[in-house]
């Protein structure tokens, strides 16, 4: 799992879909700048990033919907750059569903085929099919309306399906849905995208999607690609503080370059953090840790990257705990580490009590303040 | 960012989107219904405009008209009139129309459905009819002609009377909806914080149903001072300014001083309208998603009070109609009171034949099917379409003239922009054609707002859907759009049908010997001293619009049966 490897083989391989220097202005307003990206056939992309960040514009853009302003779009060695929807080659699913409620859910699914002259046993069988596919076979004469919120979506996934497309688009397909159907069906949809070896991009705000849904992910934050990479990869070693704060937990803490690999947080106790900093001396920096990383077990006083903490508070969040901790004589520079709940029994952590903890070298993230 | 990147951005070509098939399909049609409004609303009322400065001869002699007009006392005591009589009926009628929606929203009364059945009836009845009602209770030889003890029905208090009546329904409808739209838990916390009966009156119902107030206010006020039947059956020597344009025209022939009369009244109209539009504007949501409906608890005093008051209403409004039919039947008003069928003989009347019933018939027919055909497509295209931004917002602005637009003063532009020599849509004056033309455009602006709230109503992606599954948009509108937006489509096509059985006031000037309607043989009949028929004609347009709004009820009813599989939510 370290590596990933759709994304590694893709390399050798032309990309599926050629995004270069996409700009779209609405009006004054500049949604997307100058995006680059590729995408490999069969990869499943996400693009992450909090709402007016640009996701929902590129995924608009790709598909045609609103074309953009400035770049060119290539899918599949065409250039599709100013073709309107019709003349491109996708499915989409919308967060609303977008089912046509007087159809049935036949019809629904029938709807692209219909128009196709497919002859009408060819139709009914591949509805049959793709109903079977996303689980809901024998529902096809119910009307939208008498379907939940995860069952119609299942519809639009069909319907989408339905004309084979090579690209499917989905917008935030799952945020209109309970927190648990909301699991079972990314779940579903990641299945479904395996088993058929569609190319697929989905938009999300929801960092937990991205992660357990894609083979890579596209980090946006104001119009920009801020990194492109695994799950893993934007996990470990985000590429800026905007995307370690916005995916998963993270410790900030100020520090100064020691121009030799390491940083100093406050000078004191702290001095010579091990870490790969290739700042020059002097420079004020922003030294990056999730919470997880953190380890106390079986840390020796004098070993790397190792000091006192004091705990200040401790949080129990059921399957972990959640610890702030205040670095021995420096109290003003508070982090938090997690930890598991068997450690906080051995160790007997609760607040007041002193610890030593250490920052793992290889986990540490440096920026430079700008 | 650095300057690099941005340089490269504002050097990058610009991306011109691929024009497809679809794309032309749609440009087509919104520039047929641009085209369309432009002929229909924007030509003509520049041509009224022209007119005003304009001599009989066609040449332009600056302000002279308007010189003239406010030269003359006999024209210009109309504006003080028109503006007299409209304020006064607005002010009566919004506060009846007030007390009976409150009546039916805040109080226990019994058969609350009939009551408010009974208070829309004068919808169906052209202006016409109240007053000539009002002939036969308060004429020379009135039924109860001594309440008016020695003042006379022809002037202002007529006219008032019979506005009210015709224009109570529009008041109450949006006055009920205001009063209907409270919160429940407003008048909770009212009650829980001690506040009297009164102070809850005044703090929490009347700001709540303010803006309803307003609106009802500047429609009352619009109807009754662009309205012509009313004035023109009971008004007597009391002029008003849409009296005024018919005599200028019709009794004179001086189109120029029609011209100049038109644009006095269009001003108050168009103001009404904007103060309207710009006070809607401001009007925000009062009632959230989790309010609670208020629920009115039996006060035995208080709904007494209701029921006689609203009884009294519904009484009055019965009894006008009752009076007009009464007077259609009877033999010789008052000397001989057998009932007899000899008021139905039109074609022996003086300006009335039964062909002008069947006219209106086929004309409200035209105007409810064209008129709904291109209105809904015309919204449909102005809120789905994608680009030609500037475009659609002119399309749209179009729409909304029509409404600011007295009737009378479009039938008139109407005569001067297809009546001019060389237009070559000549050919359908004195047609079946401009009439319908004239009130699908009288109608207009209801109707797309009718048509654009339903068409917003649906999910803004089906058209994205459709096109990435290349289906074209207008397969989706015929398979998808056309059928959710069913109830709509019946509202729009009734509101057209009864509008157009009903007005006077816009065609009274483009019909011709062949096309000649009910409601202006209601006018002529009246005018010829056969007053029995015209009450004869006028109930008969009341039962027609009365059937035609039945059916609908039943349509609306099965549709909403067979479809409630996907209408539920």
């Amino acid at each position: 799992m370290e590596t990933d490897t759709s994304a590694a083989a893709g390399e050798a391989r032309p990309p599926y879909l050629k995004v270069e220097n996409v700009t779209k202005k609405f009006g004054d307003f500049t949604a997307i700048k100058d995006i680059c990206l590729e995408v490999f056939e069969s990869e499943f992309v996400c693009f992450l990033g909090p709402s007016g960040c640009g996701k929902t514009t590129l995924l608009r853009a790709i598909a045609g919907l609103d074309i953009q302003t400035h770049g060119r779009i290539e899918q599949a060695g065409r250039d599709i750059s100013n073709l309107p929807p019709t003349e491109r080659d996708f499915g989409i699913v919308f967060q609303s569903y977008a089912l046509f409620p007087n159809l049935t859910v036949f019809k629904n699914v029938a709807y692209g085929l219909e128009n196709r002259k497919t002859a009408k046993a060819d139709i009914a069988a591949r509805v049959d099919e793709l109903l079977q596919l996303v689980g809901m076979p024998d529902q096809g004469p119910k009307y939208p309306a008498q379907l939940s919120g995860g069952q119609q979506q299942r519809v639009a996934l069909a319907r989408a399906l339905a004309t084979s497309p090579g690209l499917l688009l989905l917008d935030e397909p799952l945020s209109a849905l309970d927190a648990k159907v909301r699991v079972r069906l990314r779940h579903e949809i990641k299945e479904l995208q395996r088993k058929l070896g569609v190319t697929t991009i989905m938009v999300t705000h929801d960092q937990e999607e991205a992660l357990t849904m894609a083979d890579r992910i596209v980090v946006m934050n104001e119009g920009v690609i801020d990194q492109v990479g695994t799950p893993l990869e934007i996990y470990r070693r985000p590429a800026s503080p905007f995307v370690a704060d916005f995916i998963g937990a993270m410790n900030f803490l100020s520090a100064v370059a020691g121009g030799d690999g390491t940083v100093r947080i406050d000078g004191v106790g702290l001095s010579a953090i091990e870490c790969v900093c290739v700042q020059d001396e002097g420079t004020a920096v922003t030294l990056c840790l999730r919470p997880e990383d953190i380890v106390t077990r079986g840390v020796e006083s004098g070993a790397p990257n190792a000091f006192e903490a004091t705990v200040a508070d401790l949080e129990f969040l059921g399957s972990f705990y959640r610890a702030s901790l205040t670095a021995k004589g420096v109290e003003n520079t508070r982090f938090q580490a997690d930890f598991s709940v068997n450690l906080v029994r051995d160790l007997g952590i609760e607040a007041g009590k002193t610890l030593t903890v250490a920052f793992p070298a290889d986990r540490i993230r440096v920026f430079a303040d700008s | 960012m650095t300057d690099g990147p941005q340089a490269v951005v504002i050097e990058a070509p610009l991306v011109k989107p691929k024009v497809g098939r679809e794309n032309w399909v749609m440009r087509a049609g919104l520039a047929v219904i641009g085209v369309y409004l432009l002929v229909a609303v924007v030509f003509p009322l520049y041509t009224i405009l022209s007119k005003s400065f304009q001599d009989s001869r066609g040449l332009f002699v600056g302000l002279d008209n308007y010189a003239e007009y406010f030269a003359t006392p006999a024209l210009f005591y109309s504006i003080n009139n028109s503006l007299t009589v409209s304020v006064i009926s607005m002010v009566i009628t919004v506060g009846l129309a007030f007390g009976y929606a409150y009546g039916l929203t805040r109080s226990c009364i019994p058969g609350k459905g009939v009551f408010k059945a009974i208070a829309l009836i004068p919808i169906l009845a052209p202006s016409l009819l109240p007053a000539i009602s009002l002939r036969y209770l308060f004429g020379a030889q009135g039924m109860i002609k001594g309440l008016l003890m020695g003042e006379t029905i022809y002037g202002p208090i007529g006219i008032v009377i019979g506005e009210v009546f015709w224009t109570f329904p529009h008041a109450l409808l949006i006055i009920f909806t205001a009063l209907s739209l409270s919160d429940a838990r407003l008048y909770e916390a009212a009650e829980a914080l001690g506040a009297s009966k009164l102070r809850t009156f005044f703090t929490v119902t009347l700001p709540g149903a303010k803006y309803g107030l307003i609106s009802a206010c500047f429609v009352v006020f619009t109807l009754v001072i662009t309205d012509f039947g009313v004035p023109k059956v009971i008004g007597g020597g009391y002029n008003v300014l849409a009296v005024d344009i018919y005599k200028q025209v019709v009794g004179q022939r001086n189109f120029q001083m029609g011209a100049v009369v038109g644009l006095v009244l269009l001003a108050p109209a168009l103001l009404a309208f904007v103060a309207d539009r710009m006070i809607q504007g401001k009007q925000v949501a009062l009632l959230s998603a989790r309010a609670v409906p208020y629920e009115p608890k039996p006060d035995r005093r208080f709904d007494l009070a209701m029921l006689a008051f609203c009884g009294t209403v519904a009484f009055v409004i019965i009894g006008i109609l009752a009076v007009a039919q009464f007077a259609a039947l009877v033999k010789f008003w008052p000397y001989n009171l057998s009932l007899v069928l000899d008021s139905y003989q039109f074609d022996l009347m003086d300006g009335g034949s039964w062909g002008a019933f069947w006219n209106s018939l086929k004309m409200a027919a035209w105007t409810a099917v064209i008129g709904t055909a291109v209105i809904f497509t015309g919204a449909y295209l102005v809120e789905k379409s994608k680009g030609f931004e500037h475009g659609r917002g002119l399309i749209q602005l179009m729409c909304m003239i029509p409404l600011a637009v007295p009737g009378i003063v479009l039938g008139l532009a109407y005569i001067f922009f297809f009546n001019a020599v060389g237009n070559p849509l000549g050919f359908i004056y004195h047609t079946l054609i401009i009439l319908v033309l004239c009130t699908i455009t009288h109608f207009y602006t209801v109707s797309h707002l009718t048509a654009a709230t339903a068409l917003k109503q649906m999910d803004a992606e089906f058209e994205a859907v459709s096109s990435s599954l290349k289906v074209p948009f207008y397969k989706t509108f015929v398979r998808v759009t056309v059928p959710v937006c069913i109830p709509a489509i019946l509202d729009i096509s009734i509101y057209l049908f009864v509008n157009a059985m009903t007005t006077v006031s816009a065609v009274i000037f483009l019909y011709s010997a062949d096309t000649q309607l009910a409601s202006v043989a209601v006018l002529n009949m009246d005018d010829a001293g056969d007053t029995a028929p015209a009450a004869a004609m006028g109930m008969m347009i009341v039962y027609t619009s009365a059937t035609v709004r039945l059916l609908h009820f039943l349509l609306t009813r099965g549709i909403a049966r067979r479809t409630q599989a996907w209408r539920k939510r």
